[in-house]
Parts: structure tokens; C-alpha cells; sequence
């Protein structure tokens, strides 16, 4: 624990932390995508799915054992992902008090630049997808268990929709620079890996866009219904 | 050819400076971003007035004593060169200059375009020593050293600590510069006995002097006159991670 601390105390070891906790976050949404998917396969295939996730492990372990035992490493995980972040920030911003008058940010990717408000974004996202689908807070008609209903009750909403595509979108272009720099953090020096890491995390950004835009653009569009 | 030239100009360490406007007139187009700086000087100077302040030594790229910010890119607009080395046949007759010092925290304004770059210093500092038998000279080629390692030790070591990486990078941050001097030791046999301590110091005193960190832009890069590869950066991250893990002892921590 000690090393680990010690560790986490360098800015190299904040960034790490940051590396750790966004390959875990990624995996979740390449899984949620996926799971979203089940949407196409009809109403049956997506409930009996959710159910599945509530029931997972049993009867080893007790029914949302396993669901609540991956909520809490997912918030442990956004927790550590977002506190390196804001410390790393912090640290960088005091780096250079005074600014320079003129600057050309030409060799900035658009995704390095919206690192940090394209983070805060996804955030804030998550609360709202929250109150949205899991505890149907601001959702219009909310039914527990209905998995596929709420979704396409959900998105017949165009701002909802809207807000949601925005969302993807900033995930994705995060995902982006996020998925190649963890290779760099980490210290990969497979040249071959290296090489191709780029393209690669852009392939998976654009899949990752395309493959959780598709669901609610196939309710506004008419192709899900509740019918 | 002529240009008008906005100079930060400061008296001294954390006094307020302000831009001020000059015209350079009749520069040759061979002649370099140095050059064409000592001729305003000469005219400020024959008028009474103060030179402008900059650092300069070698005039040739190798020395690292020079640099500052021209329109907002360290060095200025070329690729892979220093600003003594910047010709003024880069720019267009007329055009409008805007001059600044390196800024970074970690590298205080002394003067004008000159910074206080002792924290690199104390980097290096920090990485200590490397274990060597002193006494009669070893045998060329006694140390058997791999060509491709060989290379990206000699590329590390082409850092001329001249500040660009940090003056460029939007987080001010010194990975680059630190990354290159671990770096060209932890690709040698000599360098092998005190890597991973060397690295944690060397990453603790960068953190220290107040530089940000890495946030994999690339400007760095792109900034470097030698063309220094934040691979760099990668391989320092590795070693502290695998020193942290292995729990190297540091004392100063």
C-alpha cells in the first residue's frame, strides 16, 4: 500500500492512476455498447438481459450481488479517474501563472485540448443518464424492469436524444486520446504497438460513437418500437 | 527587409514588464533571429537606450543558450532549429513579430527574453551519479554497447536543455527534457546500476521545481530543435512504475 501511495504522490504515478481507472471505465463502455445492442434483438432479449445482470453469480452470491459489486468499482474507478485529473490540472495550471500573449496551438489535437471540459461533460452525463434510466428520476414514464420500454420512451424525446448524441460524441473524441496515451503512460515500448495505436484508438472511438449513436437514432427514426 | 518587432521587456525578476514596439530595418535575409536582434540593440544602444536582453552563446545550434517564444512558437517557425540558427529569410519582408520569453513558473523572467533555467539544473542534479571504475582508462569497446541502443542513447543525449519542450507545452511541463537525460543513461550498461533510483529522483525534482505534467500533446516534440521523440516519455513512465512496484528505496521521500 505504501508503494502504491508513494507512487500516486508523483505526477507520474497521478497519471497512472488516471491510465488504471480509464481502462476499467472503458471496458464498461465497450460492454454497455454491446449490451445496448440487445435493443435490435427485441424487447424479450433486452429485458431477459438486464435481468440477467441483476441475477448474475446466483445462487453463490445473493441477487444483485455481483450488479452492486461492479457499481462500486465503476465509482471507485470515475473516482480516482476524476480526482488525478483535477490534481493534475491543478498542478499544471500553477505551472504557468502568466500566459503568453500570442500562441499557436497547431500541433494540439482537437482531443487532447477537450480532454478536461470533455471529461467534466461525460460526468455530468452520468448523472443525468442515471436519474434517467436506472432510477427513472426524470424519466416520463419509468418502469422498473422494462428495460426496453424505458429505452424507447426515453429517446422518443428529440432534446433527450439530442443531449445523448452530444454526450457519445465528447465520450468518443475522450476515448480517443485517452485509449492511445495509455499506452505512453504505462511506458509501452513495442514499436509495432506503438505504430499503430493511433489509428486504433480512433477506430475504436468512431466504432464506439457509431455503436451508441445507432440505438437511439433507430427509436427517433421509428425503427424501435413499443409496438 | 524591415519588421516591427513587440519585445517583452522587463528590468528585473518579478517586476511588472511590459511589450514594447521597435523597427527593425534593413535586415538581410541571411541573416539570423540573433543577428537582426543585435542590430536593433545597436541602434537602442546608440540612441541611449537599453538593449535587449537574451541569452546566446554558440550561435550554431549546440550550446542551448538561446531561445524565446517569436508569434508564438518556441524557436520560431522552422522545424528543428534554435533561434540563433532561425534565418530571417523565414519571414516575409513587413511582417509583424511578437517576442516573448519562455513561460513557465519554474523558469522565472531575469531580464527581457531571459530566464532563470536553474531548475534543469537541479534535474539533472538529482539523477546523481553512475557507478564507474575510475583509475586507468577501460578498453575501447570493452562495455559491448547494441547499435540500436547505442542510437537512442546518442538521440537522448542530443538534448540541449535549451527550455523549448516546457516553453511549448500547454502544461509548462519538463517531461520531455527530464525524459531525454534519463532516458540517455537507461539505454547504456553504465547507466544500468542507479536507473530506476535515477528516475524517481529525477520525476520528483521535476515535480518540485513546479513544472506541469504530460499530457501527451506533443508539443513538446514538435518544439524540440533536436528533434527528441516523446517515446521518451514513455520509457521514464515505465521505469518509475516498475521502480515504484519493485519498491526501489529513495530517501529523500
Amino acid at each position: 500500500m505504501r508503494r502504491v501511495t508513494t507512487l500516486y504522490s508523483s505526477s507520474v504515478g497521478k497519471k497512472i492512476a488516471m491510465a488504471l481507472s480509464g481502462i476499467i471505465l472503458f471496458g464498461f463502455v465497450l460492454m454497455h455498447m454491446l449490451g445496448n445492442l440487445k435493443a435490435f434483438e427485441g424487447r424479450e432479449a433486452m429485458n431477459s438481459y438486464a435481468e440477467f445482470l441483476r441475477v448474475v453469480g446466483t445462487p453463490i452470491v445473493p441477487e444483485y450481488g455481483v450488479l452492486w459489486l461492479v457499481r462500486i468499482a465503476l465509482l471507485a474507478a470515475v473516482g480516482v479517474h476524476a480526482l488525478s485529473a483535477f490534481q493534475l490540472w491543478r498542478q499544471s495550471r500553477s505551472a504557468r501563472t502568466h500566459r503568453y500573449l500570442k500562441s499557436r496551438s497547431q500541433v494540439f489535437s482537437y482531443a487532447s485540448r477537450t480532454m478536461r471540459w470533455g471529461g467534466v461533460i461525460v460526468l455530468a452525463f452520468i448523472v443525468y443518464h442515471l436519474l434517467h434510466m436506472t432510477t427513472g428520476t426524470v424519466h416520463p414514464d419509468f418502469e422498473y424492469g422494462s428495460v426496453y420500454d424505458n429505452l424507447v420512451i426515453g429517446f422518443q424525446s428529440a432534446p433527450v436524444t439530442a443531449f445523448y448524441l452530444v454526450a457519445v460524441g465528447a465520450l468518443s473524441i475522450h476515448l480517443y486520446h485517452g485509449l492511445w496515451s495509455v499506452f505512453s503512460t504505462l511506458g509501452n515500448e513495442n514499436v509495432r504497438v506503438n505504430r499503430i495505436r493511433r489509428p486504433a484508438a480512433a477506430a475504436i472511438a468512431i466504432g464506439m460513437f457509431l455503436g451508441y449513436a445507432v440505438v437511439p437514432l433507430a427509436v427517433v427514426l421509428g425503427i424501435l418500437t413499443l409496438g | 527587409m524591415d519588421f516591427t518587432l513587440h519585445v517583452w521587456r522587463q528590468g528585473t525578476p518579478g517586476s511588472k514588464g511590459d511589450f514594447e514596439t521597435y523597427q527593425a530595418k534593413n535586415v538581410a535575409p541571411s541573416m539570423s533571429f540573433l543577428d537582426m536582434l543585435d542590430l536593433v540593440n545597436e541602434e537602442l544602444t546608440r540612441d541611449g537606450g537599453d538593449p535587449i536582453a537574451f541569452e546566446h552563446d554558440c550561435r550554431e545550434g549546440i550550446c542551448g543558450s538561446c531561445g524565446m517564444m517569436v508569434n508564438g512558437m518556441a524557436h520560431g517557425p522552422e522545424d528543428l532549429v534554435t533561434v540563433c540558427q532561425l534565418h530571417m529569410r523565414s519571414f516575409s519582408d513587413g511582417d509583424e513579430l511578437w517576442i516573448e520569453p519562455w513561460r513557465a513558473d519554474a523558469f522565472p523572467v531575469m531580464r527581457d527574453l531571459v530566464v532563470d533555467r536553474n531548475a534543469f539544473d537541479r534535474i539533472i542534479e538529482s539523477g546523481g551519479y553512475i557507478s564507474v571504475r575510475t583509475g586507468s582508462a577501460p578498453d575501447a569497446n570493452a562495455v559491448p554497447v547494441p547499435k540500436p541502443d547505442a542510437d537512442k542513447a546518442f538521440d537522448a543525449a542530443a538534448c540541449i536543455g535549451c527550455g523549448a519542450c516546457v516553453a511549448a507545452c500547454p502544461n509548462a511541463s519538463a517531461m520531455l527534457f527530464t525524459a531525454a537525460k534519463a532516458g540517455h543513461l537507461s539505454y547504456l550498461p553504465q547507466g544500468q546500476p542507479e536507473r530506476y533510483e535515477r528516475a524517481i529522483q529525477m520525476v520528483h525534482q521535476h515535480d518540485e521545481e513546479g513544472f506541469g505534467n504530460c499530457t501527451n500533446h506533443g508539443a513538446c516534440q514538435e518544439a524540440c530543435p533536436k528533434g527528441i521523440s516523446v517515446d521518451y516519455i514513455s520509457r521514464l513512465n515505465r521505469d518509475v512504475l516498475r521502480a515504484r512496484l519493485a519498491g526501489v528505496a529513495f530517501d529523500s521521500t
